[in-house]
C-alpha cells in the first residue's frame, strides 16, 4: 500500500508500484489535466510537483513518491485559477493546450525559486518543456507577465490551506504553489 | 423568401433546453439520404449551427476540428458576426460527423477559404428569421427593422425584441436561399477582425478533461496494439497465453489486417491501412503497456522486411545518372541553354529526409461497439472519412456510427489518417466492450504517414547579365510508374516555372514500403526550401542582391498559365517580399562577422508568404536564430489576430524544428523511436519572430500551413551568407549544423 497526498488530499495505492505517477494521477484519481507525451521524460507534458520539485510523473515509479506531497495542474490554486494561468489566459498562449499543464507546472516551479526572471532563467527553466505547437514565445511573456501579477514573496501550496473567499484576492494575492525543498 | 428543396422535405422542431430556454431546432428527414451522397450537396441549414436560449446565450456549432488552429473559434466568429450578437454572448459546442455541416474537413488551410462564405450566410440567414420573427410579432415590415447586439429593432416605433425572446417564434420562420442573404459591409464588422481567445482556454489551463486521450467510457477497457514494425507485415503467431496470464490482462489476440489496396495508395480517403499486429487489452493502460514488455511475436515482414534508407540514397544517386524516366513539365530548351559557353552554370544536389509528425498527444481513439452500432471518441481532421472507412471494414451503415470529433493535441496532417478509428474500432468489436487504444510516443513516430522525403537534383544558369534563363530538376523521388508515394510527388507548375523561359521537371521513382503523408504544408515544407534554396544559390552566382534577384524574377512577363492551371499573383508576393525587406532592414544593417540575413518566399494554400531570418554561426557551426521577419497576403480580413500571429510563429518554430528532424529505415522498419531522435526545438532556441500581415483587397485565405515552408530555406541561406557553406542535406545535423 503505497500512502501519498495529492493536491492536499491523502490517497492510497495498492497496485504495481512500478506503474508511473503519471497513469496512477490519470486513470486511478482521474485527474486528467497532466499529459501523456513521451513516456521518457523529454518532453514535459506530464510535470507535477512532487515536495514543491517539478518532476515528470510519466517516469516517476508511484512507489517513488510515497508519503509525498504531489501537485497537479487541478491543485495549483484554492479557486481553480492561478497567477500564471491568467498570464497563460490574457496572453492567449494556448494552441492545441496539450503541453500548456506541463509547461504552466513548470512555469510555477520557476517562479517560487525566482519571482523575477530573466529571458535566460526562463528559458533555463522551461527547456524541458516541448510545445510542438511552438507557443514559446508566448509561454516566455506570459511568465514574465505573471510575475508582474505574483507578489514576490509566494504563498505555501493550496492545496494544503483552505481556500479564500475572495476569487479575486486569491487569485492575485497568495501564489498558491509548493514551496522548494531547500 | 426563398425556400430550399431542403426545407420543403423538412420539419421545424421546438425543443426545449435543459436550462428551459427554446433553441432553434431544425431536423431533417433528408439527412439519412444526405448522409450516404457526397457532403456538398446538402445546403447548410442555419438551425444546425445556431441555438438561441431564452435568456439570449446564442450557442453556435463549431463544424471543424480543433487541434490547435483556434478554428472552433474562427467558424463561430464568422456565424455570429452575421448573425449579429454580442461575442461575449456565445457559447460554442462542438460538432459530431455529421454531413449536414457540410464538409467537415480539416487541412491544407482550408477553413477559412472553404467556410469564409457558408458561415457567414448562416449567421445572416438566422438573422433573417429573427428579423422575420420580430416584423410578424409587431405587423411591420422586415425592412423597417434592423438588428444589434442580439436585439431586433423597429426604430420607427421604438420597439425592441431580444434575440431570445424571439427564438422560438424565429424557428417557424421559412429558412432563406442561404445564398440570396445580404452579408455585412466589412466596415460594420465588429467580431471579424477581433482577437478572441479560445473558447476551451479556460479547462485547456485547468486541466479539464478535453482531449481525446481523456475520454472516459463507463466499463472501458485500455488497449495497446503492437503494429507490425514493417509494412505490409503479418503477425504470425505470439505468446498470447503468457500475456492473457499477466495481471490486469482481459484479453490478448492477433489482428490479421487486410492488405492496403495498393503500394501507393492514397491513405486519406482510400484505405488508411487496417495493418496485422498483436492487441492486448488490459483493466488498466499501464498494465495493458507493461504486458507488451514481454510480447513475443514471430512477424512474417513479406517484400518490404530488407528496405534501408542508406541503399534508397544509393539508388537515387544511380537514378541521377540516369535519363529521368518522366517528364513532368517542359519549357523551352533547357539544354541548348547549358550548352552555350557564355553562362555560369550551378548543379547541386538536394537531399529531402523523412520525417514524423510527432503530435503531443500521441495518438489514440476510443470505441463502443455494442449490437451492431458503433461509437467513437477520436480528434479527426477528416472525422465523416474515417467513418466511412471504419463503416466498410466493420461492415456497419454510417448511420449506426456515431463520431464524436473531440479536441486534438496538435494535428499537423496527422491526424488526417483515420487509422485508429479502424483498429479501436476493431478491437471493441473483437472484445465485445469499449476501449481506449492509446499508442505510445514509440509507436507514434514509428507508425506514421511520413512526410516523404526525396531528392532534387538541380541544375540552373545565369547569363552575363544576371538573368536566370534555364532551370532543371531532375526529381528522384519514391513510386512505381507514374504514381508517387502519397503526396510524395511534386508539383510540376511550383514557382519558377513559368518566370523562366527554359524551365523543366523530370521525375524518377524507386519503390517504397513506407506509409507517406500530408503534414503541414505538404509538398511546400520540402520544395520551398529546395526551390528558394537553388534560386539563392543562382542570385550569388549571378552577384545580385538575393531580395532584387527575386524581384527582377518576379517582375519578368510569365507564361501564360494553361487551361485549368493555377499560379501565384506576382504582385501579391512583391509585395510581401518588399514588406519583409522593410520590416527587417534587408541590406540596411551592419552586421558582425557571422552573422547575416537570408530570404525566402513560397506561395501555397492560397498564402503568400515571405521570411527573412537572422542568423549566427559559431565555429563550432552552432545556429543561433536571432530574430525572423514574416510578411504575409492572405487577402483582405484577418479573423482572429491574436491567432494570426501565433499561428504564424507556430509555422516558424515548426520549420525550424523540420531541419534537425530525419526518419530512417532499417531492415525495413524505422529507427527513430521517440523525441530524443527525433527532436524538435525548446524555447530556449526559439527566436523572436515579427508577424506582418498586409491585407489586400482579396478573400481572407489560411495562414497555418503557407506560413511554415519559406524559413527553412530563409534559414539556410542566412547560414550561406554568413558561412559560405550551403545546406543541401536535411536535418543539417548531416552537415554538421546545429541550433545552439
Amino acid at each position: 500500500m503505497i500512502n501519498l497526498k495529492v493536491n492536499g488530499k491523502n490517497q492510497q495505492f495498492d497496485g504495481d508500484p512500478e506503474m508511473p505517477l503519471l497513469w496512477v494521477l490519470r486513470d486511478e484519481l482521474d485527474l486528467k489535466g497532466t499529459k501523456f507525451g513521451c513516456g521518457m521524460g523529454v518532453c514535459g507534458a506530464c510535470t507535477v510537483h512532487v515536495n514543491g520539485q517539478p518532476t515528470r510523473a510519466c517516469f516517476t515509479p508511484v512507489s517513488a513518491v510515497a508519503n509525498k506531497s504531489v501537485t497537479t495542474i487541478e491543485g495549483i490554486s484554492p479557486d481553480g485559477w492561478h497567477p500564471v494561468q491568467a498570464a497563460w489566459q490574457e496572453l492567449d498562449v494556448a494552441q492545441c493546450g496539450y503541453c500548456q499543464a506541463g509547461q504552466i507546472m513548470s512555469a510555477c516551479a520557476l517562479l517560487v525559486k525566482t519571482p523575477k526572471p530573466t529571458d535566460a532563467e526562463i528559458d533555463t527553466a522551461m527547456n524541458g518543456n516541448l510545445c510542438r505547437c511552438g507557443t514559446y514565445l508566448r509561454i516566455r511573456a506570459a511568465i514574465h507577465k505573471a510575475a508582474e501579477m505574483t507578489p514576490a514573496k509566494t504563498a505555501n501550496t493550496s492545496a494544503n490551506k483552505p481556500a479564500n473567499k475572495s476569487a479575486n484576492n486569491a487569485t492575485r494575492a497568495g501564489a498558491p504553489l509548493l514551496p522548494s525543498k531547500k | 423568401m426563398k425556400k430550399t428543396n431542403l426545407n420543403r422535405r423538412s420539419f421545424l422542431q421546438v425543443t426545449a433546453l435543459a436550462g428551459g430556454g427554446l433553441m432553434l431546432g431544425l431536423y431533417t428527414k433528408a439527412g439519412t439520404a444526405l448522409a450516404q451522397g457526397p457532403p456538398r450537396m446538402a445546403p447548410l441549414v442555419p438551425s444546425d449551427f445556431i441555438s438561441i436560449a431564452s435568456n439570449g446565450i446564442v450557442t453556435l456549432t463549431a463544424k471543424n476540428s480543433e487541434i490547435g488552429q483556434n478554428v472552433f473559434n474562427t467558424l463561430p466568429m464568422l456565424i455570429a458576426e452575421e448573425l449579429d450578437v454580442d461575442w461575449k454572448d456565445v457559447k460554442i459546442v462542438r460538432a459530431d460527423a455529421d454531413n449536414k455541416y457540410g464538409p467537415q474537413f480539416t487541412g491544407g488551410s482550408s477553413a477559412t477559404p472553404m467556410n469564409w462564405e457558408p458561415m457567414r450566410q448562416v449567421g445572416a440567414a438566422g438573422r433573417q428569421m429573427l428579423i422575420a420573427a420580430a416584423a410578424q410579432t409587431w405587423g411591420v415590415a422586415p425592412e423597417e427593422c434592423s438588428t444589434a447586439s442580439g436585439r431586433v429593432h423597429h426604430k420607427a416605433s421604438n420597439r425592441s425584441l431580444s434575440y431570445g425572446e424571439l427564438a422560438s417564434k424565429a424557428a417557424t420562420m421559412p429558412v432563406p436561399d442561404l445564398r440570396a442573404v445580404k452579408l455585412k459591409d466589412s466596415k460594420d464588422y465588429k467580431i471579424i477582425g477581433t482577437s478572441t481567445i479560445n473558447a476551451e482556454t479556460r479547462d485547456i489551463l485547468t486541466g479539464k478533461p478535453i482531449f481525446g486521450i481523456d475520454v472516459k467510457v463507463p466499463g472501458m477497457l485500455y488497449a495497446v496494439f503492437q503494429r507490425t514494425p514493417v509494412l505490409g507485415g503479418k503477425a504470425v503467431s505470439a505468446n498470447l497465453d503468457a500475456i492473457k496470464a499477466l495481471k490486469g490482462v482481459k484479453h490478448a489476440f492477433i489482428v490479421e489486417g487486410r492488405p492496403l489496396r495498393s503500394d501507393y495508395t492514397n491513405y486519406l480517403f482510400e484505405d488508411p491501412g487496417f495493418e496485422s499486429g498483436v492487441a492486448i487489452v488490459a483493466d488498466s493502460w499501464w498494465a495493458a503497456r507493461s504486458a507488451r514488455e514481454r510480447l513475443e511475436v514471430k512477424w512474417d515482414f513479406g517484400k518490404w522486411g530488407a528496405q534501408d534508407s542508406v541503399e534508397n540514397a544509393k539508388k537515387a544517386q544511380a537514378l541521377s545518372q540516369q535519363s529521368p524516366a518522366r517528364t513532368l513539365r517542359q519549357d523551352g530548351d533547357v539544354d541548348t541553354i547549358f550548352k552555350r559557353d557564355d553562362i555560369k552554370v550551378i548543379k547541386s544536389p538536394y537531399v529531402i529526409p523523412f520525417i514524423a509528425h510527432g503530435t503531443m498527444e500521441p495518438q489514440n481513439c476510443t470505441a463502443h461497439y455494442k449490437d451492431g452500432k458503433l461509437e467513437i471518441w477520436v480528434a479527426s481532421q477528416i472525422p465523416q472519412s474515417g467513418r466511412t472507412m471504419v463503416g466498410q471494414l466493420l461492415n456497419l451503415p454510417e448511420k449506426d456510427i456515431t463520431v464524436h470529433n473531440v479536441r486534438g493535441g496538435g494535428g499537423f496532417g496527422r491526424r488526417a489518417y483515420n487509422d485508429l478509428m479502424l483498429d479501436a474500432a476493431w478491437i471493441s468489436k473483437t472484445v465485445g466492450a469499449p476501449v481506449k487504444l492509446i499508442w505510445s510516443r514509440e509507436d507514434d513516430i514509428q507508425h506514421d504517414y511520413y512526410r516523404c522525403g526525396g531528392f532534387q537534383f538541380m541544375k540552373g544558369a545565369v547569363d552575363k547579365e544576371g538573368k536566370l534563363i534555364a532551370w532543371h530538376d531532375h526529381f528522384v523521388g519514391y513510386g512505381e510508374g507514374n504514381a508517387f508515394a502519397h503526396d510524395g510527388g511534386f508539383i510540376p507548375n511550383e514557382f519558377p516555372a513559368r518566370y523562366v523561359a527554359n524551365y523543366q521537371v523530370k521525375s524518377s521513382v524507386m519503390p517504397l514500403g513506407l506509409k507517406t503523408g500530408a503534414l503541414r504544408a505538404p509538398y511546400s515544407n520540402s520544395t520551398a526550401w529546395v526551390i528558394q534554396s537553388f534560386i539563392d544559390e543562382l542570385a550569388h552566382a549571378a552577384g545580385k542582391d538575393p531580395v532584387q534577384f527575386r524581384l527582377d524574377l518576379l517582375t519578368t512577363t510569365p507564361l501564360p498559365l494553361a487551361a485549368r492551371e493555377a499560379g501565384l499573383d506576382a504582385s501579391r508576393m512583391i509585395g510581401v517580399i518588399k514588406l519583409v525587406a522593410e520590416k527587417s532592414g534587408w541590406a540596411k544593417r551592419q552586421l558582425p562577422k557571422g552573422t547575416a540575413m537570408g530570404v525566402a518566399f513560397h506561395f501555397s494554400h492560397r498564402g503568400y508568404f515571405a521570411e527573412v531570418a537572422e542568423v549566427t554561426v559559431n565555429a563550432n557551426k552552432k545556429i543561433k536564430v536571432n530574430k525572423v521577419w514574416v510578411a504575409a497576403d492572405i487577402g483582405s480580413q484577418i479573423i482572429n489576430p491574436s491567432s494570426a500571429e501565433t499561428q504564424a510563429q507556430g509555422a516558424v518554430i515548426d520549420g525550424l524544428s523540420e531541419m534537425i528532424q530525419e526518419i530512417t529505415l532499417e531492415k525495413g522498419a524505422v529507427v527513430q523511436s521517440n523525441y530524443h531522435q527525433h527532436p524538435m526545438l525548446r524555447m530556449s532556441q526559439a527566436p523572436p519572430i515579427e508577424v506582418h500581415f498586409l491585407k489586400t483587397n482579396n478573400p481572407p485565405t489560411g495562414l497555418g500551413e503557407p506560413a511554415l515552408p519559406p524559413i527553412l530555406p530563409a534559414v539556410c541561406n542566412a547560414i550561406f551568407t554568413a558561412t559560405g557553406e550551403r545546406i543541401r542535406t536535411m536535418p543539417m545535423t548531416k552537415q554538421g549544423f546545429s541550433f545552439a
